[in-house]
């Protein structure tokens, strides 16, 4: 369908923000809490089937080989194996995962003649025990013929021949390479005064949640059905295309959501892993669990986050007004590339931050390397643009010599222009940026530790101060994963993004609530309930919530993008309309009064002005569920009282034909003010915390409680990213550091003692009671605030940050190098 | 492989059984026993989700072998609380929101326990100290810290 540039529709808000809740905003207590804390929580690893088996795997020592020979006689041989797939084994039975780039990209569970990372699937093996299956592994032979490693992202744009990873798609290593200009860039270059130009480098880290991922699945013969039990998502929005991959029909898979132990985007699809279980499951006609161990996690997970440098421009007048940008890109994508460059198309939702920027340019190029592939973590790729612009306005006051928050202020989006179109198209529904600065600044007492700042400086202490404004999009849309792709291979241009719910009331009057997509480490059941409980006036303790398989689900895209209690919101909302009207009408019939003179109160139905006369709402249920002959004939008043809703995206449009336009696909928009004050102690490079106050605005707060732990556990994602994280690949393609010993992430230790939580909340004209997503947002705004603050400590001498990490080492030497030069 | 035989208390309950002698303690527990509430996030001793308490003291059940605990005593999360369903420690950590997805909570927990065992009224100091061992990527470990100094105020009455 066309429509007209920058078309909004009309909201389709049912349930306006309200002064005073009933459930909503109050800090109440976690639903998920006791079995977790008791040790009852159902994780992937503590799947067991009977009659299962365990899986492990060989991986690939070579970052780029081909498989010249693989013997597994000798593992066959070891008693308790039941079975040893090589890849050419298992592609005879099983197709190439699921990939949405296009044009595609082929992975297979198992690789097929060519290893393109270390630690990729070479052979697996099934047997008794976990312990046999790695003993196993370690008798099979491989030869292999090494091919070159292409390590450099750089490197990698004119890399020919053997170093190409897949030549099937083009005899190069670029994956995709596309140039757009959003609005007048040439124009508004051309009426600057200055363009401020950095080199950033934003460095390879990943979500690496402290559970791995696994799947058990089981086949059954008879029926000709797996079932797999996974601590996936989205499973019940593309989850058959495993069943694609495993090459039975939709409907002969079951995908069963196992709790998650955490994610933060890594445990988005999890397909690898769902697929390698269904076809050992299948050979070795037993249940098989395969859990990745944590090498095969960090190595293999196929969840590394966005890895990239930025020449990066941004055109300004002297007076400090933003006017352009200009970002050319180079994404180091790994040797796969299962989501196209979805992390590109999500960072257009809001590339010029929140200023009035009028147009920019970008010029992506995303590279193949033989390098574990990229997935999802916090953010998607947008908290790298955010990082970007914020460096880039910090360079501009240097410049200018304007003040960092004169020049925010002045170049901020203002209340009154909202709904606000950026450049690429995206609609940013609400907000009111200045309140977030002022309530920051506030809590900081900013002027107090400029003051401090300056008397640590006479003593030959180095604090500094940084500060970051910057968006956290929230509620994707599906069009972000292709709207980068070229014209002549759109790939699939879907654009349905929909969260359901079903809801029951049962006889005695409690709910049960059934999610369509799993528990991932948030608080899905709380933000179920406490919406639920807000729309029936119903006490919180009267709610269950459980997960659907994909069997008995419908469509969900499941959490990511900070969009599941929005979207859990707009879903259980819709269905409790349904069981709210059915409520209605029964009770009408019990208290002789027509239904709009009826309100919910407090756990019962009453007639309006008429206390006493009510009837609770286990009476109305119990009358709804076994006395169908006291009521009316109408045939749609059926026994019962139960509801299925989907809720579709809240706001979405499609992007123009030649994507000048990417139309709105992230529009539930926050925003936030991150202000941490540091000390960088120059002997030994070390970088501690002396304040830290994060402000956010995430709309209508369901739970305040649960959105500042968000807000706290992200900064501290952010905190890793910005000072420790960094997966680091040798010349050879070896990753260095596969463990958690090496692999740094934040400790007690490394971490603010208080990050002091703020909110401001302006309510989302576009959602059910004006919420917005925050579950990305602590790592959206950290690194580039910290990045400031190391800089701003480091300014006497002269130090300037344009990559991530700062680790003491990094540190070390960027004030080595700067005393050299007598800074 | 020869099976050993072991003896040791488990949560208050005698087990004996004949293992490989190579079987870890984490994997005893967790498929002999079926306590899957002691977790695995590393393998290699570093983030204490695998924690439980052996003779008292914490101790990371990964880095040790069933047939080492020869009549010891092991309590697992799932051997802490009272019959009324929560230990205070647990209790606190709810109360806190001391956890997100959950997965290294029954370590935090055992250790924070071993934490108010050890510590009069244990500070935040002290608490990220003795956390060292212990990672979350959740959380941020405010909470946490928060959760344990609680529990540990109100373990002492
Ligand atoms: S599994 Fe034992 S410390 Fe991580
Ligand atoms: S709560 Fe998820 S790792 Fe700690």
């Amino acid at each position: 369908m066309t429509r007209e540039r920058h078309y909004i529709p009309e909201s389709r808000q049912r349930e306006k923000p309200k002064s005073k809740y009933f459930a909503i905003g109050h800090s109440m207590k976690r639903v998920e809490d006791t079995r977790l804390l008791t040790g009852s929580g159902t994780y992937a690893d503590d799947v067991s089937l009977p009659n299962m088996a365990h899986a492990a795997v060989l991986r690939s020592p070579h970052a780029h080989a081909r498989i010249v020979s693989i013997d597994k006689s000798k593992a066959e041989a070891l008693p308790g194996v039941l079975c040893v797939m090589t890849g050419a084994e298992a592609a005879e039975v099983t197709g190439p995962c699921a990939d949405f780039s296009s044009p595609p990209t082929t992975q297979h569970c198992i690789a097929v003649d060519k290893v393109r990372h270390v630690g990729e699937t070479v052979a697996a093996v099934v047997a008794e025990s976990r312990y046999i299956a790695e003993d196993a592994c370690e008798l099979i032979e491989v030869e292999y013929d090494p091919l070159p490693a292409v390590v450099d992202l750089e490197e990698a744009v004119t890399s020919t021949g053997d170093a190409v990873l897949h030549p099937e798609r083009g005899d190069t290593n670029v994956a995709h390479h596309r140039v757009i200009d959003f609005g007048t860039v040439d124009e508004d270059f051309a009426q600057a005064d200055l363009v401020i130009e950095r080199r950033l480098r934003w460095p390879r880290s990943g979500g690496t949640p402290i559970e791995t991922v696994g799947a058990t699945a089981h086949y059954d013969r008879g029926t000709g059905k797996f079932t797999i039990h996974a601590n996936t998502s989205m499973y019940n929005y593309v989850g058959w295309l495993i069943a694609v991959s495993l090459k039975v029909e939709p409907h002969r898979l079951n995908i069963v959501p196992t709790d998650a132990g955490g994610s933060f985007g890594s445990k988005l699809f999890c397909h690898k892993v769902c697929t390698l279980a269904g076809t050992l499951a299948r050979a070795a006609g037993r249940p098989v669990k395969y859990l990745e161990d944590r090498i095969d996690n960090m190595t293999s997970g196929d969840a590394h986050g966005s890895d990239r440098v930025y020449d990066a421009k941004l055109a300004l007048k002297r007076d400090g007004t933003m006017l352009s940008m200009r970002l050319k890109v180079i994404d180091d994508y790994g040797a796969y590339f299962q989501y196209g460059v979805g992390q590109h198309g999500n960072a257009m939702a809001q590339v010029t931050g929140p200023y009035k920027i009028n147009s920019v340019q970008v010029d992506l190029t995303a590279v193949f390397t033989n390098k574990c592939q990229q997935g999802a973590y916090r953010g998607f790729g947008s908290e790298v643009g955010n990082f970007v612009i914020e460096r880039l306005v910090d360079a501009a006051c240097e410049e200018l010599d304007i003040d960092p928050i004169e020049m925010r202020r002045q170049n901020l989006i203002e209340q009154d222009q909202f709904p606000y179109i950026m450049p690429t198209g995206n609609m940013y529904d609400s907000g009111n940026y200045q309140a977030v600065l002022d309530e920051a600044l506030g809590m900081i007492d900013y002027d107090g530790w400029r003051q401090k700042q300056a008397e640590a400086r006479e003593e030959g202490r180095y604090i500094g101060i940084g500060i970051s404004t910057c968006q956290e999009r929230s509620v994707f849309s599906a069009t972000e994963f292709w709207m980068w792709n070229p014209n002549e291979t759109p790939g699939f241009t879907l654009s349905s993004s929909p969260e359901s719910v079903s809801v029951n009331i049962d006889p005695t009057g409690k709910a049960f609530i059934t999610l369509n997509a799993p528990f991932w480490g948030n608080s899905p059941e709380t933000m179920a309930v406490q919406v639920l409980a807000e729309k029936l006036e119903m006490d919180p303790s009267d709610i269950s919530v459980g997960y659907a398989d994909s069997d008995k689900g419908f469509n969900s895209s499941g959490p990511g993008g900070s969009r599941f209690t929005v979207m859990i919101a707009g879903a259980v909302s819709g269905a409790a309309d349904v069981i709210k009207e059915k409520m209605l009408r029964v009770a009408s019939h019990m208290l002789e009064a027509d239904p709009s003179d009826l309100e919910f109160r407090n756990g019962s139905i009453g007639v309006q002005g008429v206390p006493g006369k009510e009837k609770t709402l286990a009476e109305v249920a119990l009358h709804a569920h076994y006395f169908r002959l006291d009521l009316p004939e109408d045939h749609d008043l059926t026994s019962g009282i139960d509801a299925a809703y989907v809720y579709d995206h809240p706001v979405t449009t499609m992007p123009s034909e030649d994507r000048t336009d990417l139309g709105i696909f992230y529009p539930i928009v926050g925003h936030m003010c991150h202000i941490p004050v540091v000390e960088v102690d120059v002997e030994t490079g070390k970088v501690d915390f002396l304040d830290y106050v994060a402000v956010h605005d995430c709309g209508t707060m369901v739970n305040p409680m649960t959105l500042a732990g968000h807000v706290r556990g992200g900064t501290v994602n952010g905190i890793g990213s910005a000072l420790y994280e960094h997966f680091h690949y040798d010349e050879n393609g070896q990753l260095q550091n596969a463990l958690l010993s090496d692999y740094l992430h934040p400790t007690p230790m490394e971490t603010p003692v208080d990050i002091r939580v703020g909110h401001v909340e302006t309510p989302s004209p576009f959602t059910e009671y004006g919420i917005k997503g925050g579950g990305e947002g602590g790592r959206m705004g950290a690194p580039p605030a910290i990045a400031a603050a190391v800089e701003d400590a480091l300014k006497p001498l002269g130090v300037k940050v344009d990559s991530l990490p700062l680790t003491p080492k990094v540190l070390r030497g960027m004030i080595r190098e700067a005393e050299a030069n007598g800074g | 492989m020869a099976g050993v035989s072991v003896t040791f208390t488990v949560n208050g309950r005698e087990v004996t059984a004949t293992v490989d002698p190579r079987t870890l303690l984490v994997h005893f527990l967790r498929e002999h026993l079926k306590l899957t509430g002691t977790h695995i996030g590393c393998d290699t001793s570093q983030c204490g989700a695998c924690t439980v308490h052996l003779d008292g003291r914490p101790a990371k059940s990964c880095a040790l072998l069933a047939v080492q605990l020869e009549g010891a005593e092991v309590t697992t999360i799932e051997g802490v609380a009272g019959p009324d369903g929560m230990h205070p420690m647990q209790a606190a950590f709810k109360e806190h929101h001391g956890l997100q997805c959950g997965f290294c909570t029954p370590g935090m927990v055992m250790m924070g326990i071993d934490i108010a065992n050890r510590h009069e009224a244990p500070d935040e100091a002290t608490i990220r100290r003795e956390l060292e061992g212990n990672l979350c990527r959740c959380t941020g470990y405010h909470n946490i810290v928060a959760s344990i100094a609680a529990g540990a105020s109100s373990m002492r009455g």
